[in-house]
Order: C-alpha cells, then sequence, then structure tokens
C-alpha cells in the first residue's frame, strides 16, 4: 500500500486518465451518432479506427508531420464511411451485415498494411501535451497553467486531440438541435417519408452522416497512434469501436448522453486501474469487469428504447410506405 | 428487403475474405494452411541441401498462436526461433513454415490445428495453453504427426497420446532477475506492474518478479495491476500511467500489450524491464533489460526426435540454467545493478535461489 499518497492525488490521477481514456471513444461514438440519427447503424466503426490508426500512424512515421498524419487519418476514415454509405444507402445493403464486412476489411487490411511497410511495432514523437506555459505568450515567467492544483493538473495537461473530443461534444449539440442541416439529419432518421416529402434529399444526408462519421472514426484511431500510445500495432484497438458504438445507444442518440457514457466508462476504468494499483483486496478479474458491468446494467434501462430513431437500419425507397 | 442487396453483400464479404486471407483475423474462420511461403513441390532428392548446418531432413512445421508474429511478445519469440532454424536449415526447401495468427478464439484454432494436420504437417504447434484440451481430442487422430503445446507441462502420456510434445518457458527465472534489478534502479520503493490476465507465462513472471523485488528489498512496494486481456494497449498504457502516478519508477509488464506502456514509460522517462521478446528497438533508452525467451533449441530438438520416430512425450522447460532464457542488460545500467541481477542469475542457475511461486 502507498500510503503517502493522497486521496486528492488519487482524485486528480483517475479524473486525468478518464479523459484520456474517454478521446477515442468520443470521436468515434459522437460519428456514429450522427450516422445513426439519420437512420444507419455502422457496425464498421472499430474497422475505420484500425484504418485510421494505420493511416495516420504510417504518415506521421514517413514524414514526421503530426498533421498530414491525421488528415491522411480522416481522409481514408472518410473514404471507408463513404463505401459503407454506398453499400447501405445506394444499394440498400442490410446493415449489420456490411458493418461486419467493413470491419472485418478494416481489420484485415491494416494488418496486411502493417507486415508489409512496416512489420515491426515502431513509436513516433506524437501530438506533446500541451502545458499552457506563461512563457510561450511572450511573459517572463516559468509558471505553467497546467500547475495550478487539481483544475490545472487534471485539464490543463493534454494534447490537443484530447480537447478536440470534447470541443466536438457541444459542436455536435449545436449541430444537430439548432441547425437546419441538423433538422434534415433527424427527420430522415425518425421519418424519411415526410422528409422526402418536404424536399429533403434522404439519401444525401446519409451519405453525408456516414462519410462523417467514418471520418471521425478515422481521427479516433489516429487519436490512440498519434496522440495517446504513439505506436501502432496490429488490432490496437481491441474493441473499441464496438464499445463506442454501444455508447450511442447508452447516451440514447445524443451528444451529452454520449458524453455522459464515455466519461462513466472511462472513468470507472481508471478507477479500477487505481484500485488494482493500490493493492485494494479485490479479484483483478472483478475489477476489470466494472466498467462493462456498469455499462450493461445503465443500458437494460427500458425507456431508452422509444429515444432510439425510428428509421434506424431501415433502407429508404421512395414510394414505399 | 430488396433483392438489390445480394451482390454488395458478395463483394463486401469477398472483400473481407481476401483481407482476411491475408492477415487472418481472429474472427474469421480459419483459413486452412496458410503458407507463409510458396510451398516449393517437395521431392526426396531435394533433401539436405548443402550448407545445411542442421543435421535435420525436410519438415513441414505449422504453428498456431494467439496473437501475431509481430507482437514484440509471447507469439514473437518462438516465430523469430522457427524462423532461424529455416534459414540454418537451408531454407524453405528443408523447413516449410505455415502459420495463423491472433487465433484468441479458441475454436477457431483447433479447426485450425486439425487442418494442418490432416494437410501432412509433420510438426503442429499450438502456441497457447488456451488450445490444449481441444489439442488432446485432435492428437489421436492423427498418429503420424507430432504435435507440441505450450504452456504447458502435461505430453497426454496419463492419457495414453504419445505424439505431443509440451513446453514451457520458467518466466519467473528471468523475473526474479528483473525483480532484483528493478529493485536497485528504484529510488522511489515503489515498482509497477503491467500484467494482462492473471493466468499461465504472465502469472509465472509476475510472481518470480515480485519474489526477486521484495528479496532484495523487503521493504519495496511493488504495485501489481491487471488490464483483463492480452492486446487492450490502451489500457496498458493508462495502466502504466496509473503506476507512475502512484510513486512508480521503474515499470515491468507482459504479452503484446505491453508496447502501449512502454510508449508511456518513454514519455515519462521511466525504465522499462522487458520479458519475452526484445522490446528495446522501440525505445532503446527505456527498455534497460530483457529476459529472452529463445525456443531454437527446444524446437531443433522436437524437429529431431520426430526425425528419429519419437513423435512426442518430452516436456521441454526454457531455464536460464539450459540457456532457454537469457537476459539482456543495457550498458546504461549502473554496475552495481546489473551485479546483482547476475548474482540472481547464477543463484538460480546453482540452485542456490530457489523461487516460491503459489
Amino acid at each position: 500500500m502507498s500510503g503517502e499518497l493522497s486521496v486528492l492525488a488519487i482524485i486528480v490521477g483517475i479524473a486525468h486518465s478518464g479523459l484520456r481514456l474517454a478521446t477515442p471513444y468520443l470521436y468515434a461514438a459522437i460519428g456514429e451518432m450522427f450516422a445513426q440519427r439519420s437512420g444507419v447503424l455502422n457496425l464498421g466503426v472499430e474497422g475505420i479506427m484500425l484504418m485510421g490508426a494505420y493511416s495516420g500512424f504510417f504518415v506521421t512515421f514517413k514524414t514526421g508531420n503530426l498533421l498530414l498524419g491525421l488528415l491522411a487519418a480522416a481522409t481514408v476514415g472518410a473514404l471507408m464511411g463513404l463505401a459503407m454509405a454506398f453499400v447501405s444507402v445506394t444499394l440498400q445493403a442490410q446493415q449489420g451485415i456490411s458493418g461486419i464486412g467493413l470491419f472485418m476489411f478494416g481489420l484485415g487490411a491494416s494488418s496486411l498494411l502493417f507486415k508489409t511497410t512496416l512489420g515491426t511495432v515502431e513509436g513516433v514523437e506524437g501530438f506533446p501535451e500541451l502545458r499552457f506555459c506563461l512563457s510561450s505568450l511572450g511573459l517572463n515567467s516559468n509558471y505553467c497553467l497546467s500547475q495550478i492544483p487539481i483544475l490545472g493538473e487534471i485539464f490543463l495537461r493534454h494534447n490537443i486531440l484530447v480537447y478536440g473530443a470534447f470541443a466536438l461534444v457541444p459542436i455536435a449539440w449545436w449541430v444537430l438541435n439548432k441547425t437546419t442541416w441538423g433538422l434534415s439529419i433527424r427527420a430522415v432518421g425518425q421519418n424519411p417519408q415526410a422528409a422526402d416529402s418536404l424536399g429533403v434529399s434522404v439519401a444525401r444526408v446519409r451519405y453525408v452522416t456516414v462519410t462523417l462519421g467514418g471520418m471521425l472514426a478515422g481521427i479516433a484511431g489516429a487519436s490512440l497512434s498519434i496522440s495517446l500510445l504513439n505506436i501502432f500495432q496490429e488490432n490496437m484497438t481491441n474493441g473499441q469501436g464496438f464499445i463506442a458504438v454501444a455508447l450511442v445507444y447508452f447516451g440514447s442518440w445524443a451528444p451529452l448522453g454520449v458524453l455522459a457514457g464515455a466519461m462513466l466508462f472511462s472513468l470507472v476504468n481508471a478507477l479500477q486501474l487505481w484500485v488494482q494499483v493500490l493493492g485494494l483486496n479485490i479479484p483483478s478479474d472483478v475489477a476489470v469487469m466494472l466498467p462493462y458491468l456498469l455499462t450493461i446494467i445503465t443500458l437494460a434501462f427500458p425507456f431508452r428504447r422509444a429515444l432510439q430513431p425510428a428509421a434506424l437500419t431501415k433502407p429508404f425507397e421512395r414510394g414505399e410506405s | 428487403m430488396s433483392k438489390r442487396l445480394f451482390w454488395p453483400l458478395t463483394l463486401l464479404v469477398a472483400l473481407a475474405l481476401i483481407a482476411a486471407q491475408c492477415a487472418a483475423p481472429a474472427t474469421e474462420a480459419p483459413p486452412p494452411a496458410k503458407t507463409e511461403e510458396a510451398a516449393p513441390a517437395k521431392t526426396e532428392e531435394a533433401a539436405p541441401a548443402e550448407g545445411a548446418a542442421l543435421d535435420i531432413e525436410p519438415i513441414r512445421i505449422a504453428i498456431v498462436m494467439p496473437s501475431t508474429t509481430t507482437d514484440l511478445a509471447w507469439s514473437q519469440a518462438i516465430f523469430d526461433a522457427l524462423l532461424r532454424i529455416q534459414e540454418e536449415a537451408g531454407g524453405e526447401d528443408v523447413v516449410e513454415i505455415a502459420y495463423s495468427e491472433t487465433m484468441f478464439n479458441v475454436t477457431d484454432a483447433a479447426a485450425a490445428l486439425r487442418d494442418y494436420a490432416a494437410d501432412g504437417y509433420d510438426l503442429v504447434i499450438a502456441h497457447g495453453t488456451q488450445y490444449g484440451s481441444s489439442l488432446f481430442e485432435i492428437a489421436p487422430d492423427f498418429p503420424d504427426t507430432s504435435f507440441a503445446w505450450g504452456t504447458a507441462t502435461d505430453t497426454g502420456e496419463g492419457e495414453g497420446l504419445h505424439n505431443i510434445f509440451a513446453y514451457e518457458a520458467r518466466a519467473e527465472q528471468g523475473g526474479y532477475v528483473n525483480g532484483v534489478l528493478a529493485a536497485s534502479l528504484s529510488k522511489s520503493g515503489v515498482i509497477g506492474v503491467v500484467g494482462p490476465v492473471e493466468a499461465g507465462d504472465a502469472k509465472l513472471y509476475i510472481d518470480g518478479f515480485v519474489a526477486g523485488a521484495k528479496a532484495t528489498n523487503p521493504d519495496i512496494t511493488v504495485n501489481v495491476s491487471y488490464t483483463g486481456s492480452f492486446g487492450d494497449t490502451a489500457l496498458a498504457a493508462e495502466a502504466a500511467n496509473t503506476h507512475i502516478n502512484a510513486g512508480a519508477d521503474v515499470l515491468t509488464g507482459s504479452a503484446q500489450q505491453v508496447v502501449g506502456a512502454i510508449g508511456v514509460a518513454k514519455e515519462k522517462n521511466v525504465p522499462w524491464l522487458g520479458t519475452q521478446s526484445d522490446q528495446s528497438p522501440l525505445a532503446p533508452d527505456i527498455v534497460v533489460a530483457t529476459q529472452l525467451y529463445d525456443w531454437h533449441d527446444t524446437l531443433l530438438d522436437m524437429i529431431k526426435k520426430h526425425q528419429a520416430g519419437e513423435l512426442g512425450g518430452t516436456a521441454y522447460q526454457l531455464t536460464l540454467k539450459n540457456g532457454g532464457l537469457t537476459m539482456l542488460y543495457s550498458d546504461s545500467l549502473p554496475e552495481e545493478a546489473v551485479a546483482a541481477a547476475k548474482e540472481a542469475e547464477a543463484g538460480i542457475i546453482s540452485g542456490e535461489i530457489t523461487i516460491d511461486i503459489e
């Protein structure tokens, strides 16, 4: 037992870890939320994340340019989203199956590319932790805002992609609820026939949301490979893409709900790590189970069903009713 | 649903299959006998090629493993040894290697093992404790094939099986040495261990590590955490972060997930002690010592026994004494620490130090 650790230090540690762990979930789940709100269930998020992680890493590794890497991840993610949109919207394929196909493609392709282009696990310099130092403003001081007790230690010691993930939440809320385009997305997901009769192109809206969702999933992958872990390993997402899909259900298809779900899951995960590190007398298997257990319990509440977009997983065809 | 979904689905499945064929992900029904090198038609005359340093007949070896050949850990250790044997023996004409990786799903692995045996491979290796019960069902159906299984000590002789080799790494030995080293290096008196699943090879290593650290400094704190997975790189990274926040100034860990933890160690400049494969290329200044698994002699002996008509029955162990386990030390380590570690090595080899594992 580490007696000299204060409770406060542990709380700061949990909160700081929680924000880091939540980052890939936020990107992926917010993107998936847009797709689902328009009526498309994309189960391929995991595969897109892997391809995003690979492309972001590879480009950064070769060029040393993080922004190029991020751009590559976003582009590859968007292209895979576009492929999913083509299959599910234009060709009206069964969404669950095509999503799984996309996942397997991403898993296989990222492993193959890794083997042929890298061959072994390598590291890169990822996005650095920002410290918000006064010296960077030209002030003659060594003080960094990250040194502010508690708040600074929790919130001001992250890299830019972590802040990006959290900034995405209010942006997504605003787009979805305050813009015409958001209204179209909701209409298309709830009642595509009505939206269509009002002149909204169901196909176009779905194409845009699924492609956007793919782009964000690609960035989610990059947030692992070039900002949090700074390596690429085969299958490194280890199921996070599927948890992101679950978080959309957990969050009742709303940005704030997704945020709450991602934070709950990540904070409990950070907590269970501390429980183990402090040597509290709980079997590691039980500790590891905690975040999943909590998620399942929350998902079991029946009222959530009512919030599901009515047209989710249903291909739209004009004239059908 | 419309008929239109038929061909796009077919296309997607075909694409997925192509990709899967190239990389064999765990979710895919196991493609039989994916051979890395195009298997050349093997003729009797093509036997012991000139320059073959090893005195072995041509052999076909297949291996099924839970992670990838590039995992810098459990699977890579044995795969590298196979490749070395192939090279020394004179190339793929003499030693043909087929492998299936990321077979974490035991049902898939069992199907792959059976396919390889049916395909006429001479030695089929099940590189995971979890494959054992499946192997015991498959082995009797192929009495002319040799099987190998590890981490394991049971060759199935008790159940009347005669074509299974068992192998294990006595990971607690190098774990103990790494523990001694960690206790000598730590100034804070806190060491962090990023474990995968509390079982098998990882548990042996970690138990040995804790014993070595405590033997060197009884007051030292060794914090052990498990991620509950072998491949959760992100959680392993966060576990390393948590250990550092809890005061740890030396870290270790096991399984392929540790590359995430090593990344954090590198960022925070905390020394890392490795095991299984050499992880130092990832962070040369950070990975200061490694317990290396060398399966070369074990595998070679299996091949020779197989070709002499002895298809199984031997249980192998990698130990410091037989050279199956070797310790690599970085030049950057302080001399006293290396001296203490080498003393522990000598003690384990001579039998003066015995390691109590629960």
